[in-house]
């Protein structure tokens, strides 16, 4: 290790690609070739990846706490889901685009209204909006089906060139790989940006950010909004690959699953949503069928564990643990 | 008659949510301690009425005195082992932690008694139905009506009439100012978290007739606790009690008239109210 480096290089140099950053994508790929049995959890944990990485933006870097991300998640699953159930319109690049407009849209009004408050009513309101969003779906079912959703959904190929496959999920798992990575980009070009420099001196100190003059409402409305267009997403490439819409999209339990696993990975470091998802997702998928008590009594210790003692999450523990190797 | 008799299920409702959420409010507005695991004292309370009326035959009365000690005693060791150090720590860290504790009583409350829900035997006194004259009604939802409303004239007296009533009033209104003239607030906080969690286990015995008790409890009614907080406003006991009755009647009424949509418009409407006035129903802007 060299010499810690001023502060202005180290500025310079944040954005500047790592050469580990290709290996989460090397490893996705991998696994394509290595577990071709298991390429329909491994979507999962994709869209999972996505939507977190998008809860990332809006609690990492912008300083939201919300208990309410669900609400965007499932309003970009709804759009894809209704539009091919009622209109027929099953070309999913353009169904991409319709539910990132969708609920990026319901993300910048809500964050419009709600973000002038914090603290405990801001936790509240998003809550609220979150299940104001899932009784709708419910009472409202000539469009979305109420409780039951819309099961048997199908999809025309992607660009044309490749079915969903529904048996094995190939082309579903290389589907979610592409939008996560592009998604990704984004979301790191805009962190490094100065707009995202600004969220996190938002975070930070929001009064010094007034009083500098940064127009502190209106980047994280903006913020929220992006973060909602890119959990819209999410829940549009969630039913791309598994053809069916239900009311699990949109509640507490997702909600409060993906703000979980964000803070087990690192929560403000863009790979903290890789990690915590796939931690969470691969113990989940081990244990919770065949243990579910102990999976709860598990993940409730761990939370409690992280709270007191790791709040860096699995990342920062890392962190905390490279840097007291190097320092010998 | 049946909008009377609709309109007295619904305050019967409010007052368990109040029993059980005025504890949050005071809690919340001493320390700014988001804490939603406060539904999990309340089912750990139900469960310690169930429990020792089935196996040690104690009525229902003394099973609720001993949940309130046996919860309240609960709520003080966790609070001086565990939640003290979270005070500076940020919201997100309180949340995560406090929901991680739900987690953890769900699972051993599941694996101790099981996951069915549970039924709380009512006394003979309390069974039955009760002639007021112009209608006949549940004698059990009156007596919750009787009970919520005395313990709101106890509390009201004990903070607008007490020494530490009013010692709270300030810590709520201004922490650090309250220090600086001498009053200890973590003494202070321990002392009505324990309260609080007490009276939370006394609404969850005697709400179970009506929220039922089950493991599942502390998740399914977070939301309704934490709306009576918001909008009653945080260490407001009257603004508390007002917020639940009113929730507790639209609740009932909207499930009766609406059984499908109901719950939408307690949501709908407490986001507007919270948006016109996010200190809650009594609370003063910019407070």
């Amino acid at each position: 290790m060299s010499a810690p480096l001023p502060a202005a290089i180290e500025l310079a140099r944040r954005h500047r690609w790592q050469w580990w950053e290709v290996l989460p994508w090397a490893a996705g790929l991998a696994a394509f070739f290595l577990f071709p049995t298991y390429l329909a959890f491994g979507t999962q944990v994709l869209v999972t990846i996505l939507f977190a990485l998008s809860l990332d933006l809006v609690l990492g870097y912008a300083g939201i706490v919300t208990l309410g991300h669900a609400a965007f998640f499932g309003a970009g699953a709804y759009t894809v889901g209704m539009l091919a159930a009622h209109w027929g319109w099953t070309e999913p690049l353009s169904g991409l685009l319709a539910a990132a407009l969708v609920a990026g849209l319901v993300g910048l009004a809500s964050g419009w209204v709600l973000l002038r408050t914090h603290g405990l009513t801001l936790l509240m309101l998003t809550l609220c909006t979150m299940a104001l969003l899932e009784q709708a779906a419910n009472m409202f079912s000539g469009l979305t089906g109420g409780f039951d959703g819309m099961p048997g959904l199908s999809f025309k190929p992607i660009l044309g060139l490749f079915e969903f496959d529904v048996l094995y999920f190939r082309s579903q798992y290389l589907y979610a790989l592409a939008v996560l990575l592009l998604c990704f980009l984004l979301v790191r070009v805009l962190v490094y940006s100065p707009f995202g420099r600004s969220l996190t001196g938002i975070r930070e100190n929001v009064l010094r950010m007034h009083a500098v003059g940064a127009p502190v409402r209106a980047r994280q409305v903006i913020a929220y909004g992006i973060s909602a267009a890119l959990a819209g997403v999410a829940g549009a490439v969630f039913v791309h690959a598994t053809g069916y819409v239900n009311l699990a999209v949109l509640g507490l339990e997702r909600a409060a699953g993906v703000l979980i696993i964000l803070i087990l990975g690192g929560y403000g470091r863009l790979y903290g949503a890789f990690v915590g998802a796939i931690l969470y997702m691969v113990l989940e998928h081990t244990l919770s069928k065949a243990y579910p008590t102990a999976w709860q009594l598990g993940l409730g210790l761990g939370l409690m564990a992280v709270a007191l003692y790791a709040r860096n999450g699995v990342l920062g523990l890392a962190d905390a643990l490279r840097r007291r190797w190097s320092a010998r | 008659m049946d909008l009377v008799s609709t309109l007295l299920g619904g305050l019967a409702a409010g007052m368990v949510l109040f029993i059980v959420s005025v504890g949050l409010s005071v809690t919340m507005g001493l320390m700014g301690f988001v804490n939603l695991a406060h539904g999990a004292f309340a089912m750990l309370g139900g469960y310690v009425v169930v429990y020792s009326m089935r196996h040690w035959g104690l009525p229902f009365s003394p099973a609720l005195a001993l949940a309130f000690a046996a919860v309240a005693l609960f709520a003080v060791v966790l609070e001086r082992t565990l939640y003290a150090r979270l005070y500076r720590a940020s919201e997100l860290d309180q949340v995560l932690f406090t929901i991680g504790l739900v987690f953890v009583m769900i699972a051993l409350v599941t694996l101790g008694v099981g996951p069915e829900s549970q039924r709380v035997v009512l006394p003979a006194w309390l069974a039955g139905q009760t002639d007021l004259g112009f209608l006949k009604y549940r004698t059990y939802s009156l007596a919750l009506i009787a009970a919520g409303t005395l313990l709101m004239l106890a509390l009201w007296l004990g903070f607008e009439r007490t020494r530490i009533g009013a010692k709270i009033r300030a810590a709520v209104d201004n922490r650090r100012m309250a220090e600086s003239v001498g009053v200890d607030v973590g003494r202070l906080f321990t002392l009505t978290f324990a309260l609080g969690s007490g009276l939370a286990a006394v609404g969850g015995g005697l709400g179970a007739e009506i929220l039922g008790l089950d493991p599942q409890y502390p998740l399914r009614y977070l939301a309704y606790f934490l709306i009576v907080v918001a909008v009653g406003g945080l260490g407001k006991v009257t603004g508390v009690f007002f917020a639940a009755l009113l929730i507790g009647v639209l609740d009932f009424v909207l499930k009766i008239y609406f059984p499908k949509g109901g719950t939408m418009f307690i949501y709908a409407l407490t986001l507007v109210f919270l948006l016109a006035r996010p200190q809650g129903i009594f609370g003063k802007h910019g407070a």
